[in-house]
């Protein structure tokens, strides 16, 4: 390694600029010129730091200490401290984060947990052999795909199968999964300058994360779309994988004489500021070089070369190169040392570059795709360098962990960067934010309809019921994805056992997908696997965020119970999308949500194992106002499934079988498909993990003995839908007595029943000398026999007075629910 | 073709699967292989670069799907020239009798390295382009296997299969008619796209427009076979989209054509 000693400082920021010095106002035009997102506070303490130091911040110290200080990296909001008022009760949370998500997870302490919010990805264990574990990560990449939706969504996916990778000492990906907010593709009103027509946007993530995941050969198996126009100027773009990894390979660490080893892409200007940029409302759209450029072949040949490195101990410790480059990447791993202070000498000049006209601080910041960061003791490094150039990529010595406590960064001998890692990691001051929330201030709910319309209005439904079901299912955010899905090689590594469409002829919408990860085990003979669900609805955070939290966990965990996962062994990862935090309304809805996912976890005994936030989804519209997302909350939920072959799918099995639902029926319209479409109000659906985690048990027992053929979970258009999606996947009809479902209070309408979306609901179709049986399963749990399948493709639903209420053919419901996205993407 | 042109086997014929950068089907082609009795081993292209490994120690070929070298230039492309540079070898390994298949991106190098449609010049007649919906498309497809046909992978299984595809460039097309009736005359085309009642129809059950739907061909002696269907993704029933609506299924139709090639080495 070069001798530190006769190295010469970098030049300061900027020539002649003296940062310690400048008033105020100049710093922060400063910090605006060279995008870092800084706020005057921190100006102020970077400033304080280096007057006691005794010397100006280099360019490349001040460029790292704003990408690792971003919101984007330290996750400010979520990890700072907030005052808190709804009204009646205030309260000061010195972390939100902390106090809500991660202590729901630590009171739980459940034994799967190897490895929660410290590693690239929750760490899990798996299967019944002890010897694997699950590394599950979901991330969002939203401002690059408002930008360059294509990009964005390529080097998104990239960017979380690397997170994967780099989880433990790096897991094999066994499946991606991919959810889109967005404007309706054919939202046609007035955009501002530079923002891309919706329609388009959603063509160019589909295409990115096809081109990108198909190359990886991961399926992408899991996923949803949700449609509001007020995404239009800020597109949500979340990208998961789940890996599998061997249980030996969960701890990293890093000890001082460690290489740091950077392996795959070589490092180009590509991505400069992307976690400060994303770290900020959106102002222009001019800032393409933030954006990356991914390149799939390369992450593939890492991705290769790596797994069998690991298998063979050449490394101690890992990670991705993703926001921040290798400053993040090699910081991160200077903090694995364990009881030693933690430190890296890093040699710019020997990175391979795509340009050589970089700066030094360019190519430490740079956040190129496609490049990873390993500790590598060095009687290992000339096989593991044989590896990587066997698959056609570099593996190249940077620089050396040291255990100086000391990131020292240099370029061809001159001192770039030379930064205490307290400071760096530790010194960022924490801002008070201030939250509120007011019931007063949110949309007035109306009560839901009242029971009867009058006499025989039954009759008048029919056609009228009918009409809603077929809009319901027409609905782009209930309508089939099969146009996506398909794109996507959603069956490579054979172990996609149930697909994400599903029914006689592999069409019908899955709750969720079952991965039987043989691929990455290779135990033929070991038939355990896993489930991925998801929870999203804004429209119920439009109304309270912290009911909203509790839906998506409720929902989440109905996607893997109606396939016949675990849930009681289930875990979660959390995604916020917000607005700005500083405005406290909007910081206030993110506080419920939080609040709402640490009742969840609570409630339904289920951890949370990582998660992100991003923030500053806001962007000024066509008249200059800052349009702001509607706080969105993405649930994912894994769980075991033990055995693969009692996985159980949604559509109906056969004629004259009993359709059991299974719930509690509520006139919860509030923020529903039915109230969006109908113009009405209604309570907000109110989740009681307690009633439902014995409803789920329930279900499960009777699934676990075989004694349900098909089942399916309630969720956007509430019984209507599921009992349309079922009948016309397995293409059986149904008839349907509502009168015989559960309801609080006793008296709801036809319309209600049929379309409320009550949580903790699922509709299951069991043999008629099971009945019994079943009903035995669930017992204490609120649940009827509602109706039968029927051999003639109609589904016929009487209503309270024992009229026909509805009726349709499942070929024109079926239509209608196919056609949506094909008209709208033609 | 006797077995004695086998290389000898103790029981578990050594099977290559080879791999390029991008290649991604090649573990569970050779989990496949390995449940009916094959020895497989993962080969990277390179290692017949730097003549590393020894072709004719084989007995099996297998080039699986994936997207080898990113599809850069064209699908299968890259991957094809390097077979014809680095394993010169695979003509005198397919003459011999010894099984080859090639699947999805494996098809397209074995057609875009003149492998198949199999001419004594080497002479590529065949070609991929993208397929006419425009884009990738992952779906489960009807196949028609020809009985006519000597191919020694698909013997005994029924004529009437289920098959996935995913692939982006998979319409086969020929380099003018009368290789479509050498093939036909030749009995090489030994899959064809068919709809639930066999009928050779167009989009959806064709899923890319080939020609005469075909989806899989073979040399007129039956052993080197390349094919757009994946077989290695159905060896258990539970890999059909539909398992959970069927108790008569007991594995995957796909497995038994792996086990045709593990047996007829044994044999």
């Amino acid at each position: 390694m070069t001798d530190l000693a006769p190295l010469r400082q970098a030049q300061p920021v900027e020539e002649g600029l003296r940062f310690t010095t400048l008033p105020p106002k100049d710093l922060r035009n400063l910090s605006a010129k060279f995008g870092w997102s800084l706020s005057d506070v921190e100006l102020e303490d970077i400033r304080a730091h280096f007057k006691k130091v005794g010397r100006e911040p280099t360019r490349g110290e001040a460029e790292t200490i704003a990408q690792t200080w971003s919101e984007h990296c330290k996750h400010k909001t979520f990890n700072g401290p907030i005052r808190y008022s709804d009204g009646k009760k205030s309260r000061l949370f010195k972390s939100l984060f902390a106090e809500t998500i991660v202590k729901a997870t630590k009171d739980l302490s459940k034994p799967w947990c190897l490895s929660v919010f410290k590693d690239n990805a929750g760490i899990v264990a798996f299967g019944k052999s002890g010897r694997w574990a699950l590394a599950v990560k979901v991330e969002t990449h939203n401002h690059p795909c408002a930008i360059e939706p294509y990009g964005g969504a390529e080097t998104g996916i990239g960017g979380v199968i690397r997170d994967v990778l780099g989880a433990g000492l790096g897991a094999k990906p066994v499946l991606n999964t991919d959810t889109f907010c967005l404007a309706y593709p054919d939202y046609a009103g007035p955009l501002p300058e530079g923002s891309l027509q919706p329609g388009r946007t959603l063509r160019g993530v589909v295409a990115g994360v096809r081109d990108y995941g198909n190359r990886m050969g991961i399926p992408t198996a899991g996923g949803g779309l949700w449609f509001d126009d007020d995404y239009r100027l800020n597109p949500l773009v979340f990208c998961g994988t789940v890996g599998v990894l061997p249980a030996w390979a969960v701890r990293k660490s890093v000890k001082p004489g460690d290489l740091v080893v950077a392996v795959g892409g070589p490092t180009g200007r590509d991505g400069l500021h992307g976690a400060t940029f994303s770290s900020a409302a959106m102002a222009g759209r001019s800032d393409r070089a933030a954006v990356q450029i991914g390149h799939p072949l390369n992450e593939k040949r890492v991705l290769d070369a790596l797994l069998v490195a690991r298998d063979r101990k050449l490394y101690r410790a890992v990670t991705d190169c993703g926001a921040g480059g290798f400053s993040s990447a090699v910081g991160e791993l200077a903090k694995e040392c364990g009881a030693c202070a933690g430190g890296a000498l890093v040699e710019l000049e020997k990175a391979p570059l795509k340009c050589s006209d970089l700066e030094p601080w360019e190519i430490w910041l740079s956040e190129s795709q496609e490049r990873m960061v390993l500790a590598v003791p060095a009687k290992g490094f000339a096989e593991l360098e044989r590896l990587f150039r066997a698959e056609g990529t570099n593996c190249t010595v940077i620089g050396e962990f040291t255990g100086s406590g000391r990131l020292v960064v240099t370029h061809k001998g001159v001192k770039v960067a030379d930064l205490d890692m307290g400071f760096l990691h530790d010194g960022m001051p924490k801002v008070e934010r201030r939250a509120v929330w007011s019931d007063g201030a949110r949309p007035k709910t109306r009560p839901p309809a009242a029971y009867a319309r009058g006499a025989g209005a039954g009759h008048a439904d029919r056609g009228r019921l009918s009409g809603i079901l077929t809009r319901m299912l027409a609905h782009p955010n209930v309508c089939s994805r099969e146009w996506v899905i398909r794109q996507y090689d959603h069956e490579v590594q054979a172990g996609t056992v149930i697909k994400p469409l599903q029914g006689l002829r592999h069409d019908g919408p899955g709750d969720a997908c079952v991965i039987w990860p043989v691929a990455a085990t290779s135990e033929w003979n070991d038939r355990s696997g896993f489930a991925v669900g998801h929870g999203l609805n804004p429209s119920y955070g439009k109304l309270d965020p912290y009911w909203m939290a509790m839906c998506c966990a409720d929902e989440a965990l109905r996607n893997l119970l109606c396939v016949g996962a675990d849930v009681s062994k289930a875990s979660f990862l959390d995604n916020f999308c917000w607005a700005s935090p500083e405005a406290p309304e909007q910081l206030g809805g993110l506080v419920r949500a939080a609040l709402g996912c640490h009742d969840a976890a609570k409630g339904y005994g289920v951890p949370f194992i990582s998660g992100k936030d991003s923030l500053y989804n806001q962007s000024r519209d066509e008249k200059g106002r800052e349009l702001g997302i509607p706080g969105t909350l993405l649930i994912t939920a894994v769980a075991p499934v033990p055995d693969i072959t009692q996985a159980v799918t949604l559509d109906f099995k056969g004629p004259g079988n009993s359709l059991i639902l299974v719930g509690v029926t509520k006139g919860e319209t509030g923020g529903s498909l039915l109230g969006q479409m109908e113009g009405e109000g209604g309570e907000v659906p109110k989740p009681d993990p307690k009633a439902a985690g014995k409803a789920f048990r329930g279900v499960a027992a009777a699934i676990a003995k075989k004694l349900v053929l098909s089942s399916h979970d309630l969720s956007e258009g509430g019984l209507g839908t599921a009992l349309a999606e079922m009948a016309f996947s397995g293409e059986f009809g149904a008839s349907l007595e509502l009168d015989q479902a559960l309801t609080s209070p006793p008296m709801l309408s036809d319309e209600t029943i049929l379309f409320s979306e009550s949580p903790s609901r699922v509709l299951l179709e069991v043999s008629p000398k099971d009945d019994l049986a079943v009903m035995r399963c669930l017992k204490g749990v609120p649940a009827r026999r509602i109706g039968s399948t029927t051999a003639n493709p109609v589904i016929k639903v009487s209503g309270l007075d024992g009229s026909i209420v509805l009726e349709s053919h499942l070929v024109d419901i079926k239509a209608a629910w196919q056609r949506t996205l094909p008209e709208l993407l033609k | 073709m006797t077995p004695a042109r086998q290389p000898r086997t103790s029981g578990r014929p050594k099977v290559l699967v080879l791999r390029a950068p991008g290649t991604n089907c090649d573990v569970e082609t050779a989990l496949a292989f390995k449940a009916v009795g094959g020895e497989p081993e993962l080969v990277s292209i390179a290692d017949f670069k730097s003549a590393k490994v020894r072709l004719m120690e084989f007995a099996v070929i297998a080039i699986p799907g994936g997207f080898s070298y990113g599809d850069d230039v064209a699908a299968g492309k890259i991957l094809a020239n390097q077979v014809k540079l680095y394993m010169r070898e695979i003509r005198n390994f397919v003459r011999l009798g010894r099984p080859v298949i090639g699947i999805c991106n494996g098809f397209q190098a074995l057609v875009k390295s003149g492998l198949l449609p199999f001419s004594a010049a080497g002479e590529q007649t065949a070609s991929f382009t993208g397929n006419d919906s425009g884009r990738f498309e992952a779906r489960w497809v009807h196949i028609r296997l020809n009985t006519q046909s000597m191919c020694l992978w698909t013997q005994g299984l029924p004529e009437m299969i289920e098959l996935p595809v995913a692939h982006g460039e998979g319409k086969l097309v020929l380099k003018s008619p009368r290789h479509l009736e050498e093939l036909k005359k030749n009995k090489s085309i030994a899959l064809q796209y068919v709809s639930d009642d066999g009928k050779l129809l167009g989009y959806p059950h064709n899923p890319n427009g080939s020609v005469f739907n075909i989806a899989g061909l073979t040399n007129p002696e039956g052993n080197c076979l390349g094919l757009m269907p994946h077989p290695e993704r159905f060896t258990t029933r539970h890999h059909h989209p539909n398992w959970t609506r069927q108790t008569f299924m007991k594995e995957g139709v796909g497995l038994e054509m792996f086990r045709n090639a593990v047996r007829y080495c044994q044999s």
